[in-house]
């Protein structure tokens, strides 16, 4: 039980180690599942739009770190 | 511009060779430092044999549920629709890659302190000389293989391995044909690794771990946007082609996020 908790745990770790920026990609992921190709005016900007909100979310959390190592 | 049919398979499986080695690469060296300091500890015959059964076993694994996977958009086997596939594969390399980037963008700002192969050598080692004080008892020649090594080898490289075998299957689910490439960049990771850690008998920490790390994360990142993009339904303009302007981006924003981390960092001290 204890052997397979701890796979549970490595396995959790690969993909977690923030549970807001984790959490935040799979609601973007979400929103854009749900309607980001019919959403975005043009097709060709759907890509871009889901590429921008990712890199929104690697902004924030990296900065929100920074922010909070230094205080 | 016109690019053809061939030209996008070869982008394709080159760039999935590519980063399935720099993602493995990294794996393999964490796996490799333990893996030393267990043989250099408590002997070699244990130690290298828990690896080797570890490799059986995650090859074996490979072999099993890598094929399944690439075949559910080939022939129906099951009812999964294909997008479906790509959206989960994509969201889960985008969850790892996303997390190894970040890390490597603290790493590089000096916000969290860097890997060391050296430290996380000495550190094993002293783990296992104090599991092998406990045990004394039961080792002192008792026993023509050392449980402690084979356990500890082999749980290492079930760890690491398992990542690697989840970077391989990842890349291989994308498409027809690219879990040979993914498989072959992951075993030029290892036969790599092993070779520099058989040759040397130390831990490779002249590999630019972090560097590593970084560019496998921008790749990683490139790949999970451009799987889970088309599992939503969005089209990308230059089909695959879209997965070199996806790194590009993520590598310039990764690039400026240091120097952005280290000034906010410096507005904070002066205030």
């Amino acid at each position: 039980m204890r052997w397979l908790r701890s796979v549970a745990r490595e396995i959790y770790g690969l993909f977690v180690d923030d549970g807001s920026f984790a959490g935040a990609i799979l609601v973007w992921l979400g929103l854009a599942m749900a309607g980001l190709p019919r959403a975005a005016s043009n097709a060709r900007w759907a890509g871009p739009v889901l590429f921008a909100g990712l890199a929104l979310i690697l902004i924030e959390s990296v900065l929100r770190f920074a922010r909070r190592r230094m205080k | 511009m016109v690019i053809g049919l061939g030209q996008l398979e070869a982008t394709r499986m080159g760039t999935t060779l590519v980063a399935s080695f720099l993602a493995s690469l990294v794996e393999c060296v964490e796996a490799l430092t333990v893996v030393l300091a267990v043989g250099s500890v408590r002997g070699w015959r244990s130690a290298l044999a828990g690896a080797a059964a570890a490799l059986a076993l995650l090859a074996a694994i490979v072999a099993t549920v890598g094929p399944a996977l690439t075949r559910i958009p080939l022939h129906g086997l099951t009812r999964i629709p294909f997008h479906m596939v790509q959206l989960v594969v994509g969201a889960m390399i985008l969850l790892f890659g996303m997390r190894w980037l970040r890390k490597a963008i603290l790493r590089a700002a000096g916000l969290i302190a860097m890997h060391d192969e050296e430290v996380a050598f000495a550190r094993s080692a002293e783990a296992i000389r104090e599991a092998e004080a406990s045990v004394a008892q039961l080792s002192k020649g008792a026993h023509r293989w050392d449980k402690i090594a084979f356990g500890a080898a082999f749980n290492v490289t079930m760890i690491e391995g398992g990542e690697v075998v989840f970077i391989v299957i990842a890349f291989g689910a994308g498409g027809a044909g690219l879990l040979l490439p993914a498989s072959l960049g992951a075993v030029a990771a290892l036969l790599v690794v092993a070779g520099s850690g058989f040759a040397l008998h130390r831990p490779l920490a002249r590999i630019p771990e972090n560097t590593l790390k970084f560019l496998a994360g921008v790749v990683l990142c490139a790949f999970g946007t451009f799987w889970a993009g088309e599992g939503t339904g969005i089209e990308w303009t230059g089909s695959d082609l879209a997965i070199l302007w996806l790194a590009a981006a993520y590598l310039g924003i990764a690039l400026c996020l240091g120097p952005l981390c280290r000034a906010n960092a410096d507005v904070l001290v002066e205030e």
